[in-house]
């Protein structure tokens, strides 16, 4: 399935420093449908180049990190349990204290 | 002699320096003794016309809408806005307005906010203005370095309006002082740079009903939403575990393009704006994310109010009396104000001074000093002769350590029984220690860290060594 992945708030230092990446994840393990569980894992394996731990804690996103599913906090949607659908975007970002 | 006639032209500029300074400084004390008279003349005066001492109040003028004729003519523009209008404008010359933090965000919030005409607007902030402030926190002047960013910025607001109530709050926000300065005002806006503040300045907010207009900038991105504003989100609603202390970063240490808080700034004022002069839609249950490089901004949906926050929830309990003891740096692990990280890692004899190691390249000690900043640190300024690492790769770089120090010993004829030794500098003393530490564990035993870095360098050896 076709999905466009974006990190920012400094998430994008820990893949490569890009920000957008387009990738193909399938459902795990012969499901129907795949989750924001099974693409947290996906990229986990497959993204996340250093300091995994500024990424997830657990099986979910370190504190501080919000996720939008289509432009909608996850946490409307479901969380870990979203089901994400063909063309979907989802936003990593991580919350900024500057100023 | 050159070096003589260098030297006394050096000093007879030093000289006129100073008495240029000191003439400076009396021309400022004498405008700033002016500058409160006619602010004295000026309230007495609005005293007697308007029969009262508030500037800020909108006593019946006789033209029916409460304004003045002044007024009418300063704020033209904003009368003939339909959707504003004299309502809207009356509203904002009654309201109140507190800015945490006159810094990126807060200079160009509060000048906006202070030319549009809120009725009061308060400013908190203990930190003096420096000249690595003035790319962005542009209510500054350079006149103002060194001196109170309240003040710096309160002269600039009472500059563009005078008819004003502009409050100075030249203090730390703290527990203990944030319910009496915040319970003031009935807008707040967060224009503080650290997650500590951040949390306590959104309890606060809770406790005592405000709206709560928060914004936030580092490097080339921003972020803006409104909290606790008719039902929505709290902070806390979002963020209720506070995130690792390494992924709070700092503008002093990952840096800010001067704009981006600017833009972030101008955006807090818009919302504060709205609040008050109560049109359009607040940003409330929504965030605003601004990436500066691409060009975007995106307003995403994010959840409402959530029942189980610990603060503004159904069941929440927390109160002022929890508030005045809720211990914020313990919470967050970070300290309210932005100071930068000073770590202890290392015992003494693995540490030197930087006038100790002054003092060893004076000697003539055979040495190579590794500099473990990021490349564009060292590409701002370096010591010379030293060999830039960065920490991230140090793991893979070691043979390089190894070959500079061979290298090193060759040049000084060392023989075997004894080596060159192995200095490790940084900024201002945390990433070198953290460097040795590794340089410890893999054999190079010897290795030592230069005690506050190139940051100590500067102020104790090489008074004309750049800092940033």
């Amino acid at each position: 399935m076709q999905l466009t992945l974006e990190f920012g708030g400094g998430l994008e230092l820990l893949c490569e420093s890009k920000k957008i990446h387009s990738v193909n994840v399938e459902p795990q393990n012969g499901a129907a449908k795949l989750n924001m569980k099974d693409l947290l894992l996906w990229v986990h394996t497959n993204l996340i180049k250093e300091r995994p731990e500024m990424f997830m804690k657990g099986d979910t996103v370190r504190p501080g990190v919000l996720v939008l599913v289509n432009d909608c906090d996850w946490e409307l949607s479901g969380q870990l349990e979203t089901s994400l659908e063909e063309k979907d975007v989802v936003v990593f970002i991580s919350t900024l204290h500057g100023g | 002699m050159e070096f003589n006639r260098g030297d006394s032209e050096a000093s007879r500029i030093l000289r006129d320096i100073q008495a240029l300074k000191d003439t400076k400084s009396g021309i400022e004390h004498k405008l700033s003794v002016l500058e409160a008279r006619l602010q004295e003349i000026n309230l007495q005066d609005d005293a007697v016309s308007n029969g009262s001492s508030a500037p800020s109040s909108t006593v019946d003028s006789g033209f029916g809408n409460g304004l003045t004729p002044d007024m009418i003519y300063r704020y033209s523009r904003h009368l003939l806005l339909p959707s504003f209008g004299v309502e809207g404008q009356a509203n904002l010359l009654k309201s109140s307005i507190l800015v945490v933090g006159a810094g990126g965000l807060g200079s160009p919030a509060l000048l906006y906010l202070a030319a549009c005409g809120v009725g009061r607007l308060g400013i908190v902030d203990h930190d003096l203005v420096e000249l690595n402030n003035m790319h962005r926190q542009i209510i500054h002047t350079e006149a103002y370095i060194g001196q109170s960013k309240v003040e710096s910025a309160a002269a600039s607001c009472r500059s563009i309006n005078s008819t004003i109530q502009i409050v100075e709050h030249k203090e730390a926000l703290r527990t203990s002082n944030a319910l009496e300065i915040l319970s003031k005002y009935d807008i707040v806006v967060d224009a503080t740079d650290n997650a500590p503040s951040r949390y306590m300045i959104s309890d606060c907010c809770v406790v005592l009903g405000k709206p709560l207009v928060s914004g936030a900038a580092l490097g080339l991105e921003g972020q803006l939403t409104v909290y606790n504003y008719n039902g929505g989100p709290c902070y806390r609603c979002l963020f209720p575990t506070p995130p690792p202390t390494s992924a709070c970063q700092r503008c002093a240490d990952s840096g800010v393009l001067g704009v981006v808080p600017g833009i972030i700034g101008c955006l807090q004022a818009l919302e504060a704006i709205k609040i008050a002069s109560k049109i359009g839609e607040p940003l409330s249950g929504r965030m605003l994310i601004f990436d500066a490089l691409s060009a975007r901004i995106r307003t995403v949906k994010i959840r409402g109010k959530s029942v189980q926050c610990e603060v503004c929830g159904d069941h929440a309990t927390f109160d002022q009396e929890q508030f005045l003891e809720f211990d914020y740096e313990k919470f967050t692990q970070s300290p309210l104000s932005a100071s930068p990280l000073k770590l202890n890692l290392l015992p003494s004899d693995s540490r030197i001074s930087s006038k100790e190691y002054n003092e060893r390249i004076i000697n003539g000690e055979a040495h190579v000093l590794v500099d473990v900043r990021p490349a564009h640190h060292y590409k701002i300024v370096s010591l010379p002769k030293s060999l830039n690492i960065p920490l991230s790769t140090l793991e893979g770089r070691l043979p390089e350590v190894s070959s500079a120090l061979k290298e090193e010993e060759e040049l000084n004829g060392i023989v075997s029984d004894s080596t060159a030794q192995l200095y490790v500098i940084c900024r201002r003393g945390n990433d070198s220690q953290r460097a040795v530490q590794y340089l410890h564990k893999m054999g190079f035993t010897f290795s030592k860290d230069i005690i506050g870095g190139l940051e100590s360098w500067a102020n104790n050896v090489d008074r004309n060594f750049p800092t940033y």
